[in-house]
């Protein structure tokens, strides 16, 4: 009997606790990119602050975006770690459910990089090599086709003369976009099929003959499957790629050899900014909030020799003009 | 009359029984062939998470004496707490620099090419967060030289695990062979040493900068709660709606409905139970995100099924004359079955519960949903407040920790798997005790 009323007990204190206490610690979600960094800065948050340590979730630019949308109070979270700018559509969905405010927060870059196995030919590419190797059509001799290329070397011949093979983020992940975006329509811009195919959308069309692999897990899954197969060529962020630097080699592109400098200056072409999204309506409220997000983006966290930049982070050249925002609690404009 | 000339002989196998003979002789060879492909799946499973992962339960140590010195951590000389307190992690940084170079110094251990720089990098960062906690906790030994026990950084503990080579430090950007060279003499030396490491049961998960400082004990002590939360709720409940559909329920079209609808549950895929959670507990109800007591209804819910489903089996086991004997003397139908079948079916309905538990323990998929794959540095507080805490679990560790990129998390997720398969094997022992100790048969 008395386990019974214990249970009940309980139940009931579950329900009558959350009305009761407010949260007293950050509560953050989103990008799988952002994540390592949100941790770095969490952990040195709560080892530095009197504030316990906010609690960082995975799940994805979009996911997080909507779930910090889902409303006001302490049960919503606070912070959306984003890989990817926001949305109209995010911030319309925020609007109907109360979150008018939102503070934007861009504290630094990725580069995302192109890298086989170790003991392999080392690549230096183009972004009109990457759309010859996976578009599904391509242009040979001023007439689109059906892409006929085995090798890289039938691509451009001064690359090995390897089968073409690659790994790819799935259509789910942000970094997706940015391979789309500076990649594909890069090269289909650079070989003239985009004038043929009229729409940059359409240069996104991948072949079909199992050549590209669309990985939906992360990178530790492109890893994986390079490992077991030695000549493909895997798609990664920056910073994961320095982590792995004893099993990976790194392609150039256009040249150049993708480093957090090269990154930082722009020579380097296949980058996207990293954001995170703050819910005014929570700062002050949320314990440690405003101070969380100050020291994320203060220069010992986000600047070029703090440990975010030591991770892989592309410092951002304007992180003073962010630190101000942060100060002064500047909302962002409207999407323009 | 005719002569019967015998045309078989029991002698003499005849063909059908050869036949017969080969057909079972063959069924019993794929039966061998069957459990010896399983055993050794099972084999390779478990080599390949014990190789990896054993070496999770040893961490390499390096002991060194710092200067805490005044002049960094106490600037004016006030021994003011609240000053002290101001003197941030990366303050700290310098004094293990410091005393590493005081090592390096000495012509026995130097190092040709290492910088004191790239020394520093191999006392995990987690060293300087545990100088501040001891500077804080004694504030009267600034000015005092002390002796440090700190994790070395994860390429270094991975060096002396085999993970690291010098062939793969050359082409490694995290780490160089000046660095292994200088562990090595840091070893010969007594100042290195591997030990086993209770941090990796205890001490909370780490960044992505820090694997070797990564461990369990918020895990752990998730997993508890919730499955406390999970038995408190699912025992009761569960045994009494058995109790009542089985003993008391009239027989109609609703208690059928009721049956088909409880088998059904049982086999909902679990990632369903998580939706709901959602819905209703963190949405509707306002219960915190990432929370044990979310985790705890939710694999309630889950667990359920298995509970109703074992305890009826086990309440159907009771053989009708004991109902019969107990009601013919007088006793109530309740009386009945509290005093004589509940008591008979206890050994099932435990061994029921337990492996419902050790379901609900390795479950990943509905905690996706109510945010208890999070990073969680923070221990829950006791029960009951420490429900409404954040905290992870066991299964969403090691899902955590093999998504990130730094190698030395692979190891510690293959730990993780070893300690939720002891975890597992522990319950599931105690079931089948409990079933051997107490069940009856009739």
């Amino acid at each position: 009997m008395s386990v019974k009323l214990t249970a009940s007990a309980i139940a009931v204190a579950a329900f009558a606790a959350t009305t009761a206490t407010a949260r007293d610690q950050v509560q953050i979600a989103g990008s799988s990119t952002v994540l390592p960094y949100a941790t770095i800065v969490a952990e040195a948050f709560g080892e530095n602050f009197d504030f316990p340590t906010p609690v960082v979730e995975g799940g994805g630019s979009g996911a997080g975006r909507k779930k910090m949308c889902e409303g006001v109070g302490p049960n919503t979270i606070d912070i959306a770690n984003s890989s990817s700018r926001i949305k109209q559509s995010d911030i319309d969905l925020c609007a109907t459910n109360g979150v008018s405010e939102i503070m934007e927060v861009r504290f630094g870059y990725d580069g995302i990089v192109f890298a086989s196995d170790i003991d392999g030919p080392s690549f230096g590419f183009t972004p009109a090599d990457w759309f010859n190797a996976l578009a599904a059509q391509v242009v040979v001799d001023g007439k689109l086709v059906a892409n006929p290329n085995k090798q890289w070397a039938d691509v451009n011949a001064d690359l090995a003369a390897q089968d073409i093979l690659a790994f790819i983020p799935g259509t789910k992940h942000g970094t997706r976009e940015v391979f789309d975006k500076k990649v594909l329509e890069a090269g289909c811009k650079a070989t003239g099929a985009l004038d043929l195919l009229g729409d940059k959308k359409a240069c996104h069309a991948l072949r079909t003959d199992g050549v590209s692999v669309d990985i939906d897990g992360d990178y530790t899954e492109t890893l994986a499957r390079l490992d077991a197969n030695k000549n493909a060529i895997g798609v990664f962020g920056l910073s994961f790629y320095q982590n792995n630097t004893d099993k990976l080699v790194v392609a150039t592109m256009d040249n150049v050899v993708p480093s957090t400098e090269t990154v930082a200056s722009g020579e380097y072409p296949v980058s996207r900014p990293l954001f995170f999204y703050v819910k005014k309506a929570h700062l002050g409220v949320i314990p440690g909030l405003q101070e969380y997000v100050e020291f994320f983006v203060s220069d010992d966290m986000a600047g070029p020799d703090g440990p975010l930049a030591e991770y892989g982070l592309v410092s951002d050249p304007e992180l003073s003009a962010t630190q101000d925002m942060v100060a002064n609690g500047t909302p962002m404009q409207p999407l323009n | 009359m005719t002569d019967v000339t015998p045309t078989t002989s029991i002698l003499t196998v005849d063909d059908r029984t050869r036949r017969r003979n080969v057909a079972e002789k063959r069924f019993r060879t794929y039966g061998v062939i069957a459990i010896t492909l399983a055993m050794l799946a099972l084999v390779g499973l478990m080599t390949s998470i014990f190789s990896g992962g054993l070496p999770a339960f040893k961490q390499t140590f390096i002991t060194l004496d710092v200067y805490l010195d005044p002049a960094k951590l106490d600037k004016d000389g006030s021994s003011d707490l609240e000053k002290i307190r101001k003197v941030s992690t990366f303050g700290y940084a310098p004094l293990i620099k410091k005393a590493l170079e005081e090592q390096l110094a000495k012509p026995e251990l130097a190092v040709e090419g290492l910088k004191s720089k790239d020394a520093a990098k191999m006392i995990s960062k987690e060293g300087a967060a545990e100088m501040r906690r001891f500077v804080l906790a004694n504030p009267d030994m600034i000015g005092e030289t002390v002796s440090f026990k700190f994790l070395a950084s994860g390429r270094i503990d991975g060096y002396y695990k085999g993970r690291v080579t010098m062939q793969s430090a050359e082409r490694d950007k995290n780490v160089s062979p000046q660095q292994l060279q200088f562990a090595d003499k840091l070893k010969d030396a007594g100042l290195l040493k591997t030990s086993f490491n209770w941090g990796f049961l205890t001490r909370a998960d780490a960044s992505e900068n820090r694997p070797e400082a990564a461990g369990l004990g918020v895990a752990i002590l998730g997993s508890v709660y919730m499955m406390v939360i999970v038995l408190f709720l699912a025992l009761p409940i569960g045994v009494a709606a058995s109790i009542y559909l089985e003993e008391f329920a009239p027989k109609n079209w609703f208690t059928d409905l009721v049956e088909v609808n409880i088998s059904n549950l049982a086999a909902v895929p679990s990632i369903v139970f998580g939706i709901l959670g959602l819905a209703i507990f963190i949405n509707f109800a306002g219960l915190p995100q990432s929370a044990p007591i979310v985790g705890g209804l939710v694999l309630t819910l889950m667990t359920l099924p298995t509970i109703i489903i074992a305890t009826r089996a086990s309440l159907k086991a009771v053989p009708p004359s004991i109902r019969d004997a107990a009601l013919g003397v007088g006793a109530s139908k309740m009386q009945a079955v509290f005093h004589h079948v509940l008591p008979l079916a206890a050994p099932g309905i435990l061994t029921g519960t337990i492996i419902g538990l050790a379901q609900a323990l390795g479950e990943t998929a509905p905690l996706l949903l109510i945010g208890m794959v999070a990073f969680v540095r923070e221990y829950p507080s006791a029960p009951p407040e420490g429900f409404f805490d954040p905290a992870a679990a066991l299964p969403v560790q090691v899902y955590n920790w093999t998504q990130r990129a730094d190698p030395a998390f692979v190891e510690r997720a293959s730990g993780a798997i070893i300690v939720l398969l002891v975890f597992l094997l522990l319950m599931n022992t105690i079931a089948i005790i409990l079933r051997r100790r107490f069940e009856r048969r009739w």
